[in-house]
């Protein structure tokens, strides 16, 4: 069949759509399956964060109040919540990119390993390569490649390594993109799709070798099948860096996280109302404005 | 193969329904016919004279026609649709018939004394007057590349620079840096020359030379490139600042990295703007490198020439062979401002892939 027309190419889509709705639903399914998906205990070995008493501010706007939260190695933390309730401020208070915003203020200790990130002194950009960020948009550099890409932030930060061409494979196989873009890593990130740039994205932040990453939202623009790979990318990730990720998504938060922290921001200041397993919180919640919010009744 | 013959059966055939039907395009022309017969009958009946007046008159007529076409198609509101597009088209012709009138003036008298020596030879021996096939434009040539690539060399670094500080740096100085690159855009030409003049060469730092010249063309240069390379700047999206910082680079290799290769072709636009604001400047020149009319390249000694001090000085001779030498300056410097603007385009394009 030489020239295929519109109504066939369409009638395959369609086909191929509903192929891939199916593998969607039974991979969620066995991701949920999985035995010790939820609460598993931390383990001693890699770094552990920890936020005392943390507020923040946009000038004189109180954006959230008091915050106490510890992340362990091999865990990943959902933090859920209304628009508006200060999470993804306070995922920016880890890694102090807050203070980008002019008006920025905070207060509280945020520790890495025992030492506060924010004591005078400290080397902000060592900070931020130990603990990484994906964004809510895909953000890849639009001057570089793929492998460039990856690779982007051993240049940044003038890191030397001899095994870039090892490490940038082991980074894109971790991201689950390895096989969708071995054959064109000289091709421009833009030309990726919206899913695949957000895992690039992943790569390129797993390529510093951070202890935590921080996720803002990183399926928010992206279709099921981008997501559920993403999932998966998190769920192996949990191996060796602490992950914790602000969704929107509730489903998103039981099936990827071992805990979940639930934000609300009532006439003032965003707070953190519950924190418990992942299990608990969607299961038997101790506080009626988590139960209203995670069974969808408000927010 | 059935299915397919029948699929190919079924195809239809691609149309852009969206387009008009060439005979709906038939009331528009007869619209814009009357308005033309409209035109030439009020020039002809009334005491309107000349090509301009028709011009107008067809635009006036031509305007208020397509309106009342558009009210009976589609109603009062697609009347301001209607001239909203007149006058947009009339800008177009105002804004291009100048500037094709120029082009076109400048390649026709500047042809006559094109020749190969115009290229090889200076005009130390030959008198204005000579014939065409004597002296040439050798030395006012790399005289202006010379001084453009100079006062290319001075002004893009501390142009962008500066919009670097205006976007990236935000310092307490922001606002009266951007007053003065504002204030400097405006300084008329001849006062940057003077000022060179004042205190460079007046003051013993050097004499009239290429590098006094560049000097001077870099003051108007400056304000052009920075004013634009900050607005080129404040498009790339923080999201990639953002992106870059938080993957442990600092401010400036992540300016480095990622904003200004982001940036690149705009900040290629702000190099050709700022290199076509004083290609064509005479009044500096005179001051600073003063004109001369041998084969001289070397610009930190001695004075030099440029195109446009060329035209200048062979138009001052009144001689009819001189303006035709000058109209031929004219037409090299068009072409050599071209051949930098494809220049640095190229360049633009080469390092991107």
């Amino acid at each position: 069949m030489k020239n295929p027309t519109s109504k066939d190419r369409n009638e395959r889509d369609d086909v191929s759509t509903q192929q891939n709705d199916r593998v969607t639903v039974s991979s969620f399914a066995s991701i949920a399956d999985r035995p010790g998906f939820i609460a598993k205990d931390s383990r001693a070995i890699g770094a552990d964060l920890e936020a005392r008493g943390v507020h923040a501010w946009f000038g004189a706007h109180h954006a959230l109040a008091d915050i106490n939260l510890s992340f362990s190695a091999g865990t990943v933390t959902a933090l859920i919540g209304p628009s508006g309730c200060g999470k993804s401020t306070f995922l920016r208070t880890l890694n102090r990119m807050h203070e980008f915003i002019p008006t920025a203020a905070m207060a509280g200790e945020v520790l890495l390993d025992g030492v506060d990130i924010y004591k005078q002194g400290t080397d902000v950009t060592k900070i931020r390569l130990k603990i990484g960020m994906v964004f809510q948009k895909p953000n890849p550099f639009p001057s570089m490649t793929i492998g460039e890409n990856v690779l982007s932030g051993l240049k940044l930060a003038q890191i030397k390594r001899s095994d870039k061409e090892d490490l940038m494979e082991e980074c894109l196989v971790r991201a689950g993109l390895w096989n969708e873009v071995k054959d064109r890593l000289s091709a421009h990130g833009g030309s990726l799709s919206g899913g695949q740039q957000q895992r690039l994205c992943i790569a390129r932040a797993l390529a510093v070798q951070p202890e935590v990453l921080l996720m803002d939202e990183p399926c928010s623009a992206l279709d099921p099948g981008s997501t559920l790979r993403i999932e998966e990318t998190i769920r192996h990730l949990s191996e060796s860096v602490i992950v914790v990720i602000v969704t929107h998504n509730m489903q998103q938060a039981a099936r990827v996280s071992d805990y979940t922290g639930f934000f609300l921001s009532e006439e003032g200041p965003g707070r953190l109302i519950e924190y418990a397993p992942t299990r608990e919180i969607f299961s038997r919640p101790k506080d009626q404005r988590t139960e209203a919010y995670v069974t969808g009744r408000f927010g | 193969m059935m299915s397919t013959n029948q699929i190919q059966l079924n195809t239809p055939a691609p149309r852009k329904p969206w387009q008009k039907a060439p005979s709906a395009l038939v009331p528009d022309a007869i619209v814009f016919l009357v308005a033309f017969i409209a035109a030439e009958l009020t020039i002809s009946l009334t005491g309107f004279k000349g090509r301009l007046a028709l011009l107008l008159l067809f635009t006036l007529y031509s305007t208020v026609g397509s309106m009342a076409l558009a009210f009976k198609r589609r109603g009062i509101m697609a009347m301001s649709d209607a001239l909203a597009s007149s006058f947009i088209y009339l800008s177009i012709a105002l804004v291009g018939l100048p500037l094709f009138s120029v082009i076109f003036t400048v390649i026709l008298r500047g042809r006559h004394a094109l020749r190969i020596n115009t290229f090889t030879q200076d005009m130390s021996v030959a008198q204005p007057d000579a014939p065409f096939s004597q002296g040439g434009a050798l030395y006012a040539i790399v005289g202006t590349i010379l001084l453009v690539l100079i006062a290319t060399a001075i002004s893009v670094p501390i142009g962008v620079l500066t919009g670097l500080y205006l976007t990236e740096v935000r310092g307490k100085a922001e606002g009266l840096i951007r007053f003065l690159v504002q204030a400097m855009s405006g300084v008329p030409s001849i006062v940057a020359g003077l000022f060179i003049y004042a205190v460079w060469i007046v003051g013993g730092h050097g004499g009239f030379s290429g590098f006094s010249g560049a000097l001077a063309l870099s003051i108007l240069m400056l304000p052009t490139v920075a004013r634009t390379a900050e607005e080129v700047l404040k498009l790339i999206p923080n999201d990639l600042r953002e992106a870059g910082v938080a993957l442990g680079g600092t401010q400036w290799r992540t300016v480095a990295m990622v904003v200004l290769p982001a940036a690149r072709s705009g900040l290629i636009t702000a190099t050709v703007l700022g290199i076509a604001r004083v290609a064509g400047e005479t009044a500096p020149l005179l001051l600073t490198i003063f004109g001369t009319t041998t084969n001289h390249f070397n610009p930190f000694v001695g004075p030099m020439s440029a195109l446009p001090i060329y035209v200048f000085q062979l138009l001052g001779t009144g001689l009819n062979v001189a303006i035709d030498r000058a109209w031929t300056g004219a037409l090299v410097l068009l072409v050599l401002v071209s051949v930098l603007f494809a220049l640095a385009r190229g360049i633009g394009r080469r390092t991107k892939s």
